[in-house]
């Protein structure tokens, strides 16, 4: 319980063990933590940003497939448009085709019939006079009554 | 030992006897040999035991502080790191929560304070006999204390320290005039009362030191005392008693370390504080 020396050396190897604390344990300790407590903040940040900007690009992708589905469907239905389109093109097309040939058809079958018929006429009047001629027996004289059987060949 | 066979009075008091190296009346240096002898020895003396293990369990705090202090780094903390950012982690939030100022000192102050002493109380907690029969048998000394917080000189040699702290950050804050005005302008703003005032406030200031030394003090010593006297006890029966009051020491313990660290923050706080 005596008092003595003692007491001066615990106050200094206190004041030594103080100092030494102070220099060379509580400077580095006490940066490492707060460096950490700011990386932790900033890496929270950095994730509140990344989830923002992941909302961001999600809302934007969904927008650009809403357009393109929009485009798709526009492109789809102009392309049934057209194809209806050309499909009734090529209907009038085949249908005029038809008529204009079946006029063709006509037109030379009409030529031929009135060729046929020229061939016949030609042919009538030489019948007629030849028929003629045996009925009456003697010549009949062609310039005189060929205007006649002309006249009657055309009436056919 | 002291004798062979001790009785029960003279073991207690051969446990409470530090090691004392010193000048003998007769004017030769040397190691007491009785405590009677010590005594004699006055103020010029020191207490080898203390002064030993408070030295040796403070560079053991550094040592492994400063180990943990060079590795420190923003990574994941592991094992001993993890320890020491926690403990200065604790202190720093004790300091921020009480000392307002702004102070390199203080927070690494308070850090040596408090795992110095706890180290220095948890001797306490290592059988009374173990280390006194070591240093006996092994190195032949009578006394061998091993507490260096059941010595009031140590106790006092920390208060103290802080007390002249408390005095410079008086000083260095409020300057001479204005520590003097708080020591003699309160608690009565008259001129009549300085006298009155000044004595007041002495005992109130003087009153720290010797508070915070006899607290640390008082509870280690009665702990130790307790150990002491459940020794004393036969053998087969010291456990029942011993391994419960352990228990609850480690409570003490902790709590004194803690008790001194925030004071000392406080006194500090107050002495930096215009009023």
């Amino acid at each position: 319980m005596n008092l003595n020396l003692t007491l001066l050396g615990q106050a200094i190897s206190f004041a030594i063990f103080v100092w030494f604390c102070m220099k060379f344990v509580w400077p580095p300790v006490i940066a490492a933590l707060e460096e950490r407590s700011k990386k932790i903040a900033d890496g929270l940040e950095a994730a509140n940003r990344a989830s923002r900007d992941l909302e961001l690009a999600q809302e934007q992708a969904s927008q650009i497939l809403r357009e393109s589905k929009e485009n798709a469907a526009e492109i789809i239905e102009q392309a049934n448009k057209r194809a209806s389109q050309m499909v009734d093109e090529a209907k009038e097309q085949v249908i005029a085709d038809g008529k204009r040939l079946r006029e063709v058809a006509q037109a030379e079958i009409e030529q031929d019939v009135m060729r046929a018929k020229e061939a016949l006429r030609a042919q009538v009047s030489v019948l007629a006079f030849a028929g003629a001629e045996k009925i009456l027996g003697a010549t009949i004289d062609e310039k005189a009554h060929s205007e006649i059987v002309e006249q009657l060949a055309k009436e056919l | 030992m002291a004798s062979e066979n001790p009785s029960a009075s003279e073991y207690i008091k051969h446990h409470l006897q530090n090691l004392t190296f010193g000048q003998h009346p007769d004017g030769s240096w040397g190691i007491a040999e009785t405590s009677q002898q010590a005594s004699d020895m006055g103020f010029w003396a020191i207490h080898l035991d203390t002064m030993g293990f408070s030295i040796g369990l403070g560079i053991l705090f550094l040592w492994l502080f400063r180990i943990a202090a060079k590795k420190a780094s923003t990574d994941t903390p592991t094992g001993l790191q993890n320890f020491v950012e926690l403990m200065v982690e604790f202190v720093d939030n004790s300091v921020k929560e009480s000392f307002h100022g702004k102070s390199k000192v203080i927070a690494p102050l308070a850090l040596t304070i408090f795992v110095w002493i706890f180290l220095m109380n948890l001797m306490d907690l290592i059988p009374v006999d173990f280390v006194p029969r070591i240093a006996h048998d092994v190195f032949g000394l009578d006394y061998f204390k091993i507490v260096p917080t059941t010595d009031i000189n140590a106790t006092l040699g920390l208060s103290l320290s802080v007390f002249f702290l408390i005095i410079f950050y008086s000083i260095s804050i409020k300057g001479i005039g204005g520590f003097a005005k708080e020591l003699t302008l309160q608690p009565f703003n008259t001129p009549i009362m300085i006298p009155f005032n000044f004595v007041l406030e002495m005992v109130g200031l003087l009153a720290k030191p010797v508070s915070l030394a006899l607290r640390l003090f008082g509870n280690l010593y009665a702990g130790e005392l307790i150990f002491i006297l459940i020794a004393v006890l036969p053998w087969f029966a010291q456990w029942a008693l011993s391994v419960p009051w352990a228990i609850f020491h480690i409570l003490v313990i902790t709590l004194q370390a803690f008790i001194f660290m925030m004071l000392t923050i406080v006194y500090l706080s107050m002495a930096s504080e215009e009023h």
